[in-house]
């Protein structure tokens, strides 16, 4: 006998104690998806025989049960179930995920258990209970169906149980080998014209079901198989026509096809001529399935639009009448809740779909599709008040979903609503998977009026969009305790409950509001320390780190000594409401590499907001990137300007400590000089020599800081260095080489050169020592000049080398600036020897890290994924950069 | 790093006697944190001059974890005035370079130990974090000529105003070793780190060293509390023990002063803003309550001894705050039965996002916080108040901006903490709380919290939501 299980099944085994049970589960099953009691009685308390244990050992057992089904695992579990309320458990575990419940039963002769048991020293009970699990066995055996499993099977001899064959099947909401491309279509409702002129927009043209559908290329289509041959229609009151695109692109109906509108019987059959030929999927509405209700002669209220369709049915000849009706429902009742396609990428439905019932099958899962779930409260319009399951939904499948009429399509945390009420007036609105374009027309008239305005005139004040209002309040949940973010460069990256901690303090007390916060920097490592005398790092280690790791082309970058400023802007106040979602009327921003706003003062910080659009404007930006916002990466100076404090406490006072001891000292040793002779002159002289040298550190330390240091008056003063230009409108431009980054913001820094800082760059072949040595001599004269020096970056902005992703920059500074970094006596050769052990492999790794973090939060931004997922990565970045790591680095 | 001492007592070479060092050698000391030098540029019969260098290693002083904690900048560790300033480590240096001189002994010279002689030593040079003036007021009352040289942060940066350096000079008539001891108790009081773990020794080393002086020093409570670091029982216990050497005063119930100068208020308005706020939470009958933005638990510890309240939860993005909360909760707990310490809960959480945890409560009392976030921000609080969490009960504090004017210590257009974003008017206070309460269904009513002044107002202001 030949055994189909679906995927999510909970397999029950019912018989008593040496019917065979174990044995057919080890010949059927894994190991892992057997469940069995003796199993557990052995895990807790070392013997698989102690009944004294049950209790422990079930709680165990179903513990585990619990986590297999919200895997979503096939499961068996192996007990003697002969008990009804054994059973009943299993099943509502079992309903309670979803799950379909099957029992096979042991039904065999008491002699045969017996028997079995005599061979086996540990089972050595007496008969009686194996009579009494008889007993109780057979009692069951009638009521088993009814008690809620979908299936079951009784085997009655060891001859039969041997001949079993065990399949699995798939669930048959589970379509994940159809990979689209799919045109996903609203409520129909009956409006067949609007159907008919939004298929044809899409392409779809109908032809004689007989003939051979042009261009549908089925040869290497792995779903072709599963497509019904093509056949003209079974039942007369079908259609032979049946629209096909041209590029074998399908149609997937959100259900509801009937009721309200003027032609519900011929949107049926267009529906079914394409469901019948491969070229549609459909699943069920609440009004189809209250239809089917109807034909398969139930009592129901004629209520909602029933009347119409009912009418078409009643003007149908009399004398095909009944067998038409047998036809719609045959076909109506074929329809399947919903699908899961695209290997579980896209879910569809007719009101929606929650991430735990995905691809499952039960009761409540078909309901929850047909109607969605409801508070029970009821609304002022009289309708039932629905819980919005999609604000949330936090599942990676996108929901195509209809049921609740709206003015436009709402996407909200993945799921997208595309019932734009076509039969109310609205329009019948079509998604492009996976091109997610929407397509509409709009309703030729109203045909009828709807109980709850939903077209956008009438529900005023919502400027923004769903997903805009739900993001307003992000959720703890999505950033608390220790996270996994998955990115593309760098797989799973994990952040730490600890660093998680920290973020969230930062992120609540100081960061800007996180609609704007679409990005923050990775920390940058320097290059390995170099060993050329007086100098900790030089050029040749930045190149040779990337050398090695099979990159044969940088660009070096003139390092710019400001702080770090991540721009956001957008062509007006209106661009970024409608993007970002910020009603502050605000139309830009600058933060820190921690998401702090760079100016605490509106009006400073608007202006220059304002001033750096002037030039975007001047540069025919916003045109020729087709965008109306940017996200720009910045150095932002003068240092002085942010770094008042660290500059007064730490760096002028040190400089100041030093100007006011070290003459003093040195005076009084140049008179202890002329007081002592030899010996102890000599050893002070090689004290006074040390010091000289602290007193000339110290001089050159204090010149080094001052470079960075200007006053600034209001706007006057202040440069902004874009080194990246992150992301517009639909690109992040990780794709883009770093000279294309460069080539691309000095057109708009040309626009206004007080203000805007054009960074100076060269390109250098790492397979030409001439190429390095050039960018050598640049680097010594850049910081010569006081420059911070410089930073190594890969000629692509996403480099992968021999060894995998490769840092996204290497910094390396010049020797002057270092003083401010590592103390003004940094360079004598007895620290230089000490300094230069230094492990950069902690601030590699974050950098790595971060930038995965940073270019995934610009991706799903642009994405127009929900805040919240922009959101993690962003935390994720600042998170990782609580980390301890030596901080010179 | 550099202290000199020189005298005009005749013959000024007995100088060298005095500090047991040799007036033609140059001498190294090696210490923990690098090296000490002595020698005397100047040694004649009318005027000897003996100077004490630090040679402060700063590579190693970071390798050897001699400066393991630095506050503000991660890069304090690294660029530092350590080696530049006379701090804790110049103590250690005349302890143990002049430990003989200081405690008062001379072989050769024994007459001169207890003679007053016409002295000056000189510091270049002396981190002062106290308020200017007291560098004369702490030398002053021992009997010292002060002259206090106050140096620029940067020359070339005028606006970046004065640093925190002093070059002084002390002249006065005071033995060798008064003079060495006083250096050595008031140095690192002046600075505002040690460089070594205070222990409790340090109790005793203050006791012995100020024996004789600092009973009766004016300033004798700043100069204990700084030279233990802060940790206030070691101070406690300092200022008992001084005041039995003293004539002895009652012990006085005034509060501790605390490391920064409480601007914010005095320590009876705190109480009166728990009272006002406790009152408001009892009379509405909650029995659930959140304290939003709890900090270091001082309002907790004031909810937990209300045994109406049978569940307590403390809220603080602040984990350290959280911990300083855990230990001060645990003491209060500590006598009570187990199901006490379930009563009273702490997480960490922020009124920025949307938090399951915080609904289900009656009450929330949310002292003195909206004032911390920027107003940006504080549509997020609103939110996740009253739309979210939707106590019944509301009980929130902030100041009111027009009694700041009755504070002299507050310089006008500041605000009363440092980390204050904004604070309000009444008239501010209360068109936000009556817009909040309109939206998400709440009545509100204003308390005043503290002395009530006709025009301006109570310094407190209190607004009450309860849900319609």
């Amino acid at each position: 006998m030949l055994i189909k299980l679906p995927q999510l099944s909970l397999v029950v085994l019912v018989g008593p104690s040496g019917s065979g049970k174990s044995t057919f589960a080890r010949k059927h099953f894994l190991g892992t998806e057997v469940l069995s009691s003796d199993y557990f009685r052995g895990l807790v308390s070392d013997d698989e025989n102690d009944q004294s244990v049950s209790d422990d050992a079930f709680a165990a057992l179903y513990y585990v049960l619990q986590k297999r089904l919200s895997l979503g695992k096939l499961t068996v579990v192996d007990a003697t179930n002969v008990q009804l309320e054994d059973r009943e458990k299993l099943i509502r575990i079992a309903r309670e995920h979803h799950f379909l419940s099957v029992a096979i039963v042991m039904n065999l002769h008491e002699k045969v258990c017996h028997e079995r048991n005599r061979d086996r020293p540990d089972r050595q009970f007496g008969e009686y209970v194996i009579r009494r699990q008889r007993g109780l066995l057979r009692r069951s055996l009638g009521r088993m169906r009814r008690e809620g499993f979908q299936q079951v099977f009784v085997f009655d001899t060891p001859e039969q149980v041997d001949a079993v064959e065990v399949q699995r099947i798939p669930m048959w909401t589970d379509r994940r080998h159809e990979r689209g491309p799919f045109d996903i279509i609203g409520d129909v409702h009956g409006c067949a014209d609007e159907l008919e002129e939004l298929l044809g927009q899409l392409g779809y043209v109908p032809q004689p079901i007989d003939a051979q559908p042009s261009g549908l290329d089925t040869a290497d289509d792995p779903a072709a198989e599963s497509l019904p041959a093509e056949s003209p229609p079974a039942e007369l009151f079908w259609s032979n026509n049946c629209y096909a695109h041209p590029e074998g692109r399908r149609v997937i109906f959100l259900g509801d096809l009937v009721d309200r509108g003027p032609r519900n019987l011929d949107v049926l059959r267009i529906v079914e001529a394409m469901v019948r030929t491969g070229r549609g999927i459909c699943v069920p509405g609440n009004h189809d399935m209250k239809f089917l209700k109807k034909l398969q002669g139930h009592d129901v209220r004629i209520a909602h639009g029933l009347a119409e369709t009912l009418a078409e049915i009643d003007a149908l000849p009399e004398a095909t009448r009944a067998a038409d009706c047998q036809a719609i429902a045959r076909f109506l009742d074929s329809m399947i809740s919903h699908f899961v396609l695209d290997d579980g990428k896209l879910v569809v439905a007719h009101a929606g779909m929650k991430q735990q019932m995905q691809g499952r099958g039960s009761r409540r899962v078909r309901e929850f599709a047909l109607y969605g779930e409801t508070t029970g409260e009821i609304d002022d319009f009289g309708l039932p008040v629905r819980l919005n399951w999609a604000s949330d939904y936090r599942g990676q499948a996108m929901v195509v979903y209809g049921h609740t009429p709206v003015g436009e399509p709402q996407w909200l945390n993945r799921t997208v609503n595309i019932d734009t009420g076509c039969v109310f007036g609205g329009k019948l609105t079509a998604l492009r998977y996976p091109e997610r374009e929407l397509v509409s027309v709009p309703a030729q008239r109203m045909y009828c009026v709807s109980k709850r305005p939903f077209l956008p005139e009438d529900s005023p004040g919502t400027e923004l969009t769903a997903q805009q209002q739900h993001d307003d309040m992000l959720d703890a949940q999505d950033v608390l305790g220790k996270r996994r973010v998955q990115t593309p460069l760098q797989g799973l990256v994990t952040i730490g409950l600890e660093n998680a901690t920290a973020a969230l303090e930062v992120m609540s007390r100081f960061a800007a509001d996180p609609k704007w916060l679409i990005y923050l920097p990775p920390t940058m490592s320097p290059c390995e320390t170099s060993h050329l005398p007086g100098f900790l790092e030089h050029p040749a280690e930045a190149f040779a780190y990337f050398r090695n790791q099979g990159i044969s082309r940088v660009v070096c970058e003139e390092k710019h000594m400001g702080s770090r400023a991540v721009v956001v802007i957008g062509r007006d106040a209106d661009a970024v409401r409608t993007r970002f979602g910020i009603t502050s009327g605000e139309s830009g921003i600058v933060y820190t590499r921690t998401g702090r706003p760079f100016f605490n003062d509106s009006e400073l910080h608007a202006a220059f907001v304002n001033r750096l659009r002037r030039s975007l404007d001047a540069a025919g930006f916003w045109d020729a990137m087709n965008s109306s916002w940017a996200c720009l990466d910045c150095e932002l100076m003068p240092w002085s300007a942010k770094a008042q404090e660290l500059l007064r406490g730490q760096y002028a006072a040190v400089g100041a400590a030093a100007s006011g001891s070290l003459p003093p000292t040195l005076w009084a040793m140049e008179a202890g000089m002329g007081r002592l002779t030899g010996d102890e002159q000599a050893r002070l002289a090689a004290v006074r020599d040390r010091f000289q040298q602290r007193s000339r550190s110290i001089g050159r330390y204090v010149e080094a800081y001052r470079r960075y240091c200007w006053p600034v008056e209001s706007l006057e003063g202040w440069k902004l260095a874009p080194f990246h230009l992150l992301a517009t409108e639909g690109k992040v431009h990780i794709d883009q080489d770093h000279v294309w980054h460069m080539e691309t913001l000095a057109k708009i820094c040309q626009h206004d050169p007080n203000f805007l800082l054009a960074t100076e760059f060269r390109v250098v072949d790492l397979a030409d020592p001439e190429s390095e040595a050039a960018a050598t001599d640049w680097w010594v004269e850049l910081t010569a000049r006081g420059g911070e020096g410089m930073v190594v970056k890969p000629y692509d902005w996403i480099a992968r080398g021999n060894k995998g992703l490769s840092q996204p920059a290497v910094k390396c500074r010049g020797s002057e600036y270092l003083r401010i970094i590592y103390g003004p006596d940094y360079d004598t050769e007895q620290n230089l020897e000490r300094l230069r052990r230094r492990g950069l492999g902690r601030k590699r790794s974050l950098a790595s890290r971060e930038f995965a973090l940073g270019v995934e939060a610009l991706e799903r931004f642009v994405k127009g994924e929900p805040l919240r997922q922009v959101h993690e990565c962003v935390f994720g970045v600042l998170a990782l950069e609580s980390e301890p790591v030596d901080p010179r680095l | 790093m550099l202290l000199s001492i020189s005298t005009t007592h005749q013959p000024a070479t007995d100088l060298g006697y005095l500090l047991h060092k040799h007036p033609d050698r140059f001498q190294s000391f090696d210490l923990s944190f690098g090296q000490a030098h002595v020698f005397y540029p100047e040694m004649t019969e009318h005027s000897a001059t003996a100077v004490l260098v630090l040679d402060v290693d700063p590579v190693g002083m970071i390798r050897d974890g001699h400066l393991a904690k630095a506050s503000g900048s991660p890069l304090a560790n690294y660029v530092n005035d350590r080696p530049y300033v006379a701090s804790s480590f110049m103590s250690v240096a005349i302890s143990q370079v002049f430990g003989t001189a200081m405690s008062g002994r001379c072989a050769q010279r024994p007459e001169l130990v207890s003679q007053p002689l016409p002295l000056t030593a000189r510091i270049d040079v002396l981190p002062v974090r106290l308020a200017p003036g007291m560098v004369e007021r702490m030398f002053e009352p021992l009997g010292y000529r002060v002259t206090a040289k106050r140096l620029p942060l940067d020359e070339q940066f005028p606006a970046w105003g004065d640093s925190p350096y002093y070059s002084v000079e002390l002249s006065g008539t005071v033995t060798l070793s008064q003079l060495l001891t006083h250096l050595y108790v008031l140095i690192p009081v002046f600075d505002n780190e040690k460089h070594y773990y205070v222990a409790d020794d340090e109790l005793e080393k203050l006791l012995a060293k100020g024996a004789g002086w600092l009973a009766a020093h004016p300033e004798r409570e700043t100069i204990a509390r700084r030279f233990l670091r802060f940790r206030s029982s070691l101070y406690r216990q300092a200022i008992r023990r001084l005041d039995e050497e003293s004539d002895p005063r009652p012990e006085s119930e005034e509060a501790v002063p605390q490391e920064t100068p409480e601007t914010e208020l005095e320590l009876s308005l705190n109480q009166q803003r728990y009272v006002a706020v406790l009152e408001a939470l009892r009379s509405s009958g909650a029995a659930s309550v959140l304290d939003l933005g709890c900090g270091e638990g001082k309002f907790l510890r004031e909810l937990v001894r209300e045994r109406r309240f049978k569940r307590i939860v403390g809220v603080d993005v602040s984990m350290a705050a959280l911990e300083n909360a855990q230990q001060r909760l645990r003491i209060e707990t500590l006598s009570s039965t187990p199901s006490e310490t379930e009563r009273v809960s702490l997480m960490q959480g922020s009124l920025m996002y949307r938090d399951a945890r915080l609904a289900g409560f009656d009450a929330a009392a949310v002292v003195e916080v909206i004032e911390h976030l920027e107003p940006s921000r504080l549509a997020g609080l609103e939110r996740s108040i009253f739309e979210f969490a939707r106590p019944q009960i509301v009980a929130l504090t902030t100041p009111n901006r027009e009694y700041n004017v009755v504070w002299e210590t507050l310089p006008s257009g500041q605000f009363r903490h440092g980390d204050h974003r904004f604070e309000w008017s009444r008239d501010e206070f209360q068109t936000w709380a009556r817009r909040v309460a309109q939206t998400y269904g709440y009545q509100v009513r204003f308390e005043p919290i503290g002395p009530v002044d006709e025009t301006l107002g109570s310094p407190t202001q209190m607004g009450v939501f309860e849900r319609d």
